[in-house]
C-alpha cells in the first residue's frame, strides 16, 4: 500500500498549497489599499477593450497607476469580478445592467433607464456607475446607402413600409430575444420578404455584396462606418438604450477618489460617430488598441502636450507582417504565456491525479457507491466553462486560483472513470488466483489490481491532459493569463495572426503534454 | 481427539439467492488422499472447494482443514497454507514465472522463495534456467498449468485444491499433465481435492469419488465400487453415459 499512501500524501500537500494560493483571491477585497494600482477590465469585445484601455491611458496620465484585465468572460464574469473587489472599473452598457443583470424591463428613455440601474446597483451591490461617456451603442438596423436613398428610409418606421419586399440578414440571437425581431414586429408591424440567419462575421459583407438588404448590428460597429451604411434611426423608442459608462467596484468612489475624478473626465466626451471611427480602425484596419485609444484622448485634449505612450500590448506601426514573423517578434510574449499555460495544466493536473487516482482505488472497494460517485464527478463535466468559473469569482475573486480549480474539476472524470474501470475489471482470474493463494486485499490492489490497470490509468490521465489543454485558453476569461489571452483578444479585434498566436502553441502544448505522457505509459505498462 | 482426515465437511450448506448450492453435504478427504468432485455445472462442486479455504463461508454446517474448524481462522493465514490451481492457472499476468511461483513462500516470508520456486518448477518437469524468466504470456496452455500446479506447492504445502485443472487443454496435453499429476501427488503424498467434470479423469486421478447432483452427494466411493453399485439412478445413467471403467 506505499504507493497509495504516497500519493494520499501528495494530494494533501497539493490541497494545502492550493489553500495557501487560494488566500489572496479570497482576500482580495481586503487586499484593496490605496496604494495598488487600479484594476482595468474589459469584456472580450473591441470597443470594450478599446474603453478600458483609455480608462487605463487616461489614470496613467493622471499619475495613478493602471493594471490592465482585458478581456474577461463575459457580462456574469466581469460584473462578479467588480462586486468581489478583484477588479475596479470596466466599461458596461446601461441596458446591458438592467437587462443582464437586474433582470428588468427598460425602459425607452436613456436617462431613466441610467437612474433606474444607478439606484439599484447602488443598492443591491455597492456599485457605482459613473456618468455616461456620451455614446450609446443599442441595435442598430442598417441598410446600404443606396437603398436608403432609392426608398428614401430614414427610420424604422419607413423601413415597415417597404419590409415585405426586402431580404434580412439577421444574428441568430437578434432573431431569437424578446427585444429583437419579435418585439420590432409588433413595434412597428415590420415584416420581411425573407430572413436569413447570419453570423456577425459574415453579415457585413452579406449586406455590402447584396445578398441581403438589411442587418441588425451595434450603433458603433466599425463596420458600419466601413462599408458607410446608413443606420435606420428607432423613432418609436423600441430599443432599450445601451448608454456605456464606467462601472466602479463597492466602496472605490471613496477609496479612490483621485481615480474617479480622472475617469469622469471621459464623461459625455465620446459620441457614436466618434466610437464607429476608433472601432473601425481597431476591428476593421487592424491597428493597436493602445495607439487608438492615446490618439482619441490626444484628439479629446485629455493626454496634454506628452505624446502618446504606446501602453501594454502595442505593437509596431508596421506590422503587418507574416504569421511566422509576427510569432517571432512576439516570441518573449508568447513563450511567457506558455510557461503560465503550462504551469496552470501542470498544477491542475496533479491536483486531480491526486485526488482521482486514490479515489477510484477506494471506489473499487466499495462498488455500492461507486457508480453514483463518478456520475456526480461526470455531471461536473457538462457544466460549460464560462458558467463553472463565474460561479467561482465571488469566492476565489479571478486570476489563477479559479482557474486552477476548474481546470482541477475538468480533469477529475477521465482519470477517476478510468482508475475505477480498471481496477474493478483487472484481470479477473488473476485476481480470483491471487485471494485464493492468500493475498490480502490490499496486496492485491497494490501488487496485481494497480498495476494491472496502469494502461488504462494513463489513459485516462492523458486524456484528462489533452481537455486540460485546451481548456486552460478559457482562462483567459478571468485573468489568469496563459495562451487564451491572444485567443480572446484576437477573436475580439478579428485579429487571425493574433489568436493563430495563442492557438497553435496551445496545440504543440496539447501535443506534446500526449507525447510526454505517453512516454510515461511506457514505462509503468506491466510485464514488458 | 484429533480428526484423522485433513480436509472434512460436515452438514454443510450453501445458498445464493434462490438457488441451493450446496444441501448439507458431509465430505472427509483423508491425508494423502486425492477425491474428486464430479458433476454438472451448477451441481455446487467448485462451492463446496472453496469452503476448504474460505473462499466461500457456509451459512450452516462445519468446515475442518487440519482438524481445525476454518471459521475459526483467519482466511488469508489459512489460504496460505493451501495450494490453489485454477482452471485458467490464474498466473498474474505482469510477473515473470519465477515470481508467480515464488507468490505464497513470498507472501509467507520464507526467505528463499526464489529457490522454493525452482525447486517447485522442477517437480513440475519444467527446467528453472529456460522457463523461470518467461512471461506467462510466453507459455503454451499446458506450461501454465505446470507452472500454477508449481505456485501451489511452492511454499511445502501437502494439501492441494484443484479446480478443473485440466478442463482448458487439448487431450494430449491433458493426458500429459494428468500423468504428471499423478506421479506428484504419489511422490509428495499430497492430498488433493479435485473438482473436474470429466468422469474419465475422476477415476484416473482419484482414490475416491464423489458424485454431486443438485448440491448433494449422491455417492463417495473408488472407482470400483461406483461401477458395481452405483447408489442412484443419477449415478448409474452417469457411468452409462461415460463408459469408463475402472
Amino acid at each position: 500500500m506505499k504507493r497509495v499512501r504516497s500519493s494520499t500524501a501528495l494530494m494533501a500537500v497539493l490541497a494545502a498549497a492550493l489553500a495557501l494560493a487560494a488566500r489572496p483571491g479570497i482576500g482580495a477585497l481586503a487586499a484593496q489599499t490605496a496604494g495598488r494600482p487600479v484594476m482595468v477590465a474589459s469584456k472580450p469585445f473591441g470597443e470594450s477593450y478599446l474603453l478600458a484601455e483609455m480608462f487605463a491611458q487616461l489614470l496613467e496620465a493622471r499619475g495613478i497607476p493602471a493594471a490592465r484585465r482585458l478581456g474577461l468572460g463575459a457580462t456574469e464574469i466581469a460584473f462578479a469580478a467588480l462586486r468581489s473587489g478583484a477588479i475596479d472599473v470596466y466599461p458596461e452598457y446601461t441596458g446591458t445592467g438592467l437587462l443582464a443583470i437586474l433582470h428588468q424591463q427598460p425602459s425607452p428613455d436613456p436617462r431613466a433607464v441610467y437612474a433606474q440601474v444607478s439606484r439599484e446597483f447602488r443598492a443591491r451591490f455597492g456599485v457605482r456607475w459613473l456618468p455616461p461617456l456620451g455614446f450609446q451603442n443599442t441595435y442598430a438596423i442598417a441598410v446600404r446607402q443606396g437603398t436608403a436613398d432609392s426608398l428614401r428610409l430614414r427610420s424604422l418606421s419607413d423601413l415597415a413600409r417597404v419590409g415585405p419586399t426586402l431580404r434580412a440578414g439577421l444574428t441568430p440571437d437578434f432573431i431569437g430575444r424578446a427585444d429583437g425581431l419579435p418585439g420590432l414586429g409588433r413595434a412597428y408591424g415590420l415584416r420581411f420578404r425573407d430572413i436569413r440567419a447570419l453570423l456577425p462575421a459574415v453579415k457585413y459583407q452579406a449586406l455590402a455584396a447584396g445578398e441581403v438588404d438589411v442587418i441588425d448590428g451595434y450603433a458603433t460597429d466599425g463596420l458600419i462606418a466601413k462599408y458607410d451604411l446608413v443606420v435606420l434611426a428607432d423613432d418609436r423608442g423600441f430599443f432599450p438604450p445601451y448608454e456605456a459608462a464606467a462601472l466602479v467596484a463597492p466602496g472605490f468612489t471613496e477609496r479612490r477618489p483621485a481615480a474617479v475624478a480622472a475617469l469622469t473626465e471621459l464623461s459625455g466626451r465620446l459620441t457614436e460617430p466618434a466610437m464607429r471611427a476608433l472601432n473601425r480602425r481597431v476591428e476593421v484596419d487592424g491597428e493597436p488598441v493602445a495607439r487608438v485609444a492615446a490618439d482619441a484622448l490626444g484628439e479629446l485634449g485629455l493626454l496634454g502636450v506628452a505624446a502618446a505612450r504606446p501602453g501594454a500590448g502595442a505593437r509596431p506601426a508596421e506590422a503587418r507582417a507574416g504569421l511566422a514573423a509576427y510569432l517571432w517578434g512576439e516570441r518573449r510574449t508568447l513563450l511567457g504565456l506558455t510557461a503560465r499555460h503550462l504551469l496552470l495544466v501542470t498544477v491542475s493536473l496533479a491536483a486531480a491525479i491526486a485526488l482521482a487516482v486514490p479515489l477510484g482505488l477506494a471506489l473499487e472497494r466499495t462498488p455500492r457507491g461507486a457508480e453514483a460517485v463518478i456520475r456526480a464527478v461526470g455531471v461536473l463535466q457538462t457544466v460549460p466553462g464560462i458558467a463553472l468559473l463565474a460561479f467561482m469569482i465571488p469566492v476565489l475573486g479571478i486570476g489563477v486560483v479559479p482557474a486552477l480549480v476548474a481546470l482541477f474539476l475538468y480533469s477529475l472524470y477521465p482519470i477517476l472513470r478510468n482508475t475505477y474501470t480498471g481496477v474493478r475489471d483487472a484481470a479477473p482470474d488473476a485476481v480470483g488466483a491471487a485471494r485464493a493463494l492468500g493475498m490480502t486485499p490490499g496486496q492485491i490492489l497494490r501488487h496485481v489490481r494497480l498495476p494491472l490497470a496502469a494502461p488504462l490509468i494513463m489513459a485516462g490521465i492523458r486524456t484528462a491532459a489533452v481537455i486540460n489543454v485546451g481548456t486552460a485558453t478559457l482562462a483567459a476569461f478571468i485573468g489568469a493569463g496563459g495562451l487564451g489571452d491572444p485567443i480572446a483578444a484576437g477573436l475580439a479585434l478579428s485579429d487571425t495572426r493574433m489568436i493563430l498566436s495563442g492557438a497553435l502553441p496551445a496545440a504543440a502544448l496539447a501535443l506534446g503534454v500526449d507525447a510526454l505522457l505517453g512516454a510515461a505509459e511506457g514505462v509503468v505498462r506491466p510485464g514488458g | 481427539m484429533p480428526d484423522p482426515s485433513a480436509l472434512a465437511a460436515r452438514d454443510v450448506s450453501r445458498r445464493y439467492g434462490a438457488v441451493q448450492a450446496l444441501d448439507r453435504v458431509s465430505l472427509e478427504v483423508r491425508r494423502g488422499e486425492c477425491v474428486a468432485l464430479i458433476g454438472e455445472s451448477g451441481s455446487g462442486k467448485t462451492t463446496l472447494l472453496r469452503c476448504f479455504n474460505r473462499l466461500t463461508d457456509p451459512d450452516a454446517g462445519v468446515v475442518l482443514v487440519d482438524g481445525a474448524d476454518v471459521s475459526a481462522l483467519d482466511p488469508v493465514a489459512l489460504r496460505r497454507r493451501i495450494g490453489y490451481v485454477p482452471q485458467d492457472g490464474g498466473l498474474l499476468p505482469h510477473w515473470r514465472v519465477r515470481r508467480n511461483v515464488a507468490l505464497v513462500p513470498w507472501l509467507r516470508g520464507l526467505g528463499d522463495a526464489s529457490a522454493r520456486a525452482d525447486r517447485a518448477l522442477g517437480l513440475v518437469g519444467l527446467e528453472p534456467a529456460a522457463m523461470a524468466d518467461r512471461w506467462p504470456r510466453e507459455l503454451s496452455g499446458g506450461q501454465r498449468q505446470r507452472v500454477a500446479v508449481a505456485r501451489a506447492l511452492a511454499a511445502g504445502t501437502d494439501i492441494i485444491l484443484l479446480d478443473e485443472p485440466f478442463g482448458a487443454l487439448d487431450a494430449i496435453t491433458r493426458a500429459d499433465l494428468q500423468g504428471a499429476f499423478l506421479e506428484l501427488r504419489r511422490a509428495l503424498a499430497l492430498t488433493t481435492l479435485l473438482v473436474t467434470h470429466d468422469l474419465a479423469e475422476a477415476f484416473l486421478l482419484a482414490d475416491r469419488v464423489a458424485v454431486m447432483r443438485q448440491g448433494r452427494v449422491e455417492q463417495v466411493a473408488t472407482p470400483a465400487e461406483l461401477l458395481e453399485t452405483p447408489a442412484t439412478e443419477y449415478v448409474r445413467a452417469l457411468l452409462a453415459r461415460a463408459r469408463v471403467h475402472a
